[in-house]
């Protein structure tokens, strides 16, 4: 679990973040939404670290990250998958050597055993096995998408962050990674996070919801319960679409 | 304070990069390639930019020196002295800011819009020790070899002068690049490259570190790499020839 207490973040004097409280939950997908510029990308980064808060706690299962130092964060670090919106994978390396990477840098294991964990993980993530041998360029953006899931997991983290994982995909690949994403999460009862704007993926595996809004944390709830909520902002949000207003006066 | 502010920035950058690696075996898998990228894929534009400035610079020397009281080995040993104090380490030092320093600024600022270096910090590793330290030691080792390979064949390049034009004869060459010969110039030479070498490296990753943005926002930093780098050879030329050689 991790625990966001008062958290506050600002740049040259604009405050970003005010006072975020909030809760993400282990074997749950904890999904932050807002609109664009609301701090929710910022929100993910000072949890992961890789943006300093001005105040407040950001606890790894009591362990509090502001007050960690650099080996120490370093460490907890080889817990934490991520995937990134762009998959950042390695250019230079193969599909097999990028999910190898962080088992060459962390893990003693053989060859052999590295090998076979890569595989297993890319297995999972359904990869064709003909493109293991294939550069990241060479590979469809859900290909790349998948790859860089199997990467995330080679470790088996505690805690997974994905940054807009449904960027640039199309509808039907963006579902596919979704429930990749949720399934993955179930079944290593992973602590994840998932930035997202999109609403399908909202609606599709949304299990704890955090609206941010003009850095503040205006709701917190699930895909459920999202239907029934007063709060303009989130209802502007959520149901900007046609087809969603239609959605919520169904299900009203 | 923009240049306090940068120079702070690349001591504590630099502070990161020289520690030692989270695991040896991916540095001695990565160091290879920088040898083979950095050095061996720089002997072309060496060899051939050595060839014909020595070829050039005896033409030039000859064709100024022409007075009698002068000795015949003049234009040799003018060629030799100039490439081996000068030419084989500042002039080659600069050019090579050009094509090794973009390529290290433009390479590192690519994995850093690309969000490569995020991923690599945040799997727990240090991204600057794992990518700029076998960039920084596999150039500075390789520069003495180019520095060698450069000055034999400027040396050379003088000797086909001769050879091929009638404006000298080879012998009289071949005295002067013998004559008066001060070992002590080729240590000088190789010294001073090899720190020239760091400046170009560590601060082709300093600017390609520090990039953001896009395409266009690693171009700069590959421009500013080049230029900041060549800025900083000139001005530690100048110091190290009054520590050396004074």
């Amino acid at each position: 679990m991790i625990e966001v207490k008062n958290i506050d973040k600002s740049f040259d004097g604009n405050q970003v973040l005010k006072n975020v409280s909030a809760v993400f939950e282990t074997g749950k997908t904890n999904m932050i939404i807002g609109a664009s510029g609301s701090g929710k990308t910022v929100l993910m980064k000072s949890v992961i670290g890789l943006h300093r808060i001005d105040g407040g706690r950001i606890e790894y299962d009591g362990r509090n990250l502001p007050d960690m130092r650099m080996s120490d964060i370093r460490i907890l670090r080889r817990e934490v998958g991520m995937l990134f919106q762009g998959s950042a994978l390695f250019d230079s390396v193969s599909v097999l050597e990028n999910v190898m990477y962080p088992l060459e840098m962390f893990s003693d294991s053989t060859k052999e055993e590295m090998i076979d964990r890569a595989y297993f993980c890319l297995m999972r993530v359904d990869l064709d096995e003909k493109a293991f041998g294939l550069a990241p360029s060479e590979i469809s953006g859900g290909m790349q998408k998948r790859v860089a899931i199997a990467r995330a997991i080679a470790l088996q983290p505690k805690y997974l962050f994905c940054d807009e994982p449904n960027s640039g995909l199309d509808p039907k690949t963006s579902l596919i990674i979704d429930r990749l994403i949720s399934e993955i999460t179930h079944e290593f009862d992973i602590t994840t996070i998932i930035n997202s704007h999109d609403m399908n993926s909202v609606m599709e595996i949304g299990e704890n919801i955090i609206f941010i809004e003009q850095g503040e944390m205006a709701w917190q709830g699930n895909k459920n319960d999202i239907f029934h909520v007063d709060n303009e902002a989130l209802n502007n949000f959520v149901f900007a679409s046609e087809l969603y207003k239609q959605v919520k006066k169904a299900n009203q | 304070m923009s240049l306090l502010n940068d120079t702070g920035k690349y001591i504590l950058l630099m502070k990161r990069v020289f520690v030692k690696p989270d695991r040896w075996k991916m540095f001695f898998r990565q160091f290879p390639k920088e040898l083979e990228k950095l050095g061996l894929q720089s002997l072309p534009i060496v060899a051939i930019i050595s060839v014909f400035i020595g070829f050039i610079m005896t033409m030039q020397t000859k064709l100024n020196t022409s007075n009698p009281l002068l000795p015949v080995y003049t234009t040799g040993l003018v060629t030799r002295d100039t490439l081996l104090l000068e030419f084989s380490s500042t002039i080659l030092c600069l050019i090579l800011a050009g094509k090794v320093g973009s390529n290290i600024a433009s390479e590192i600022g690519t994995m850093r819009i690309t969000e490569q270096i995020d991923a690599l910090e945040i799997m727990g590793v240090n991204s600057a020790n794992y990518l700029i330290l076998p960039k920084i030691i596999a150039f500075v080792l390789m520069m003495p070899f180019l520095v060698i390979f450069s000055m034999a064949l400027g040396i050379g390049g003088g000797y086909f002068v001769g050879v091929l034009t009638n404006i000298m004869t080879t012998g009289d060459y071949l005295v002067g690049i013998q004559y008066a010969f001060i070992p002590y110039y080729v240590f000088y030479s190789i010294l001073k490259s090899m720190l020239f070498a760091f400046l170009i490296s560590s601060v082709a990753a300093y600017y390609g570190y520090y990039s953001y943005g896009g395409a266009l926002d690693v171009g700069k930093s590959s421009t500013n790499a080049v230029v900041n780098g060549s800025i900083l050879i000139l001005f530690f030329n100048i110091l190290i020839t009054k520590i050396m050689l004074n």
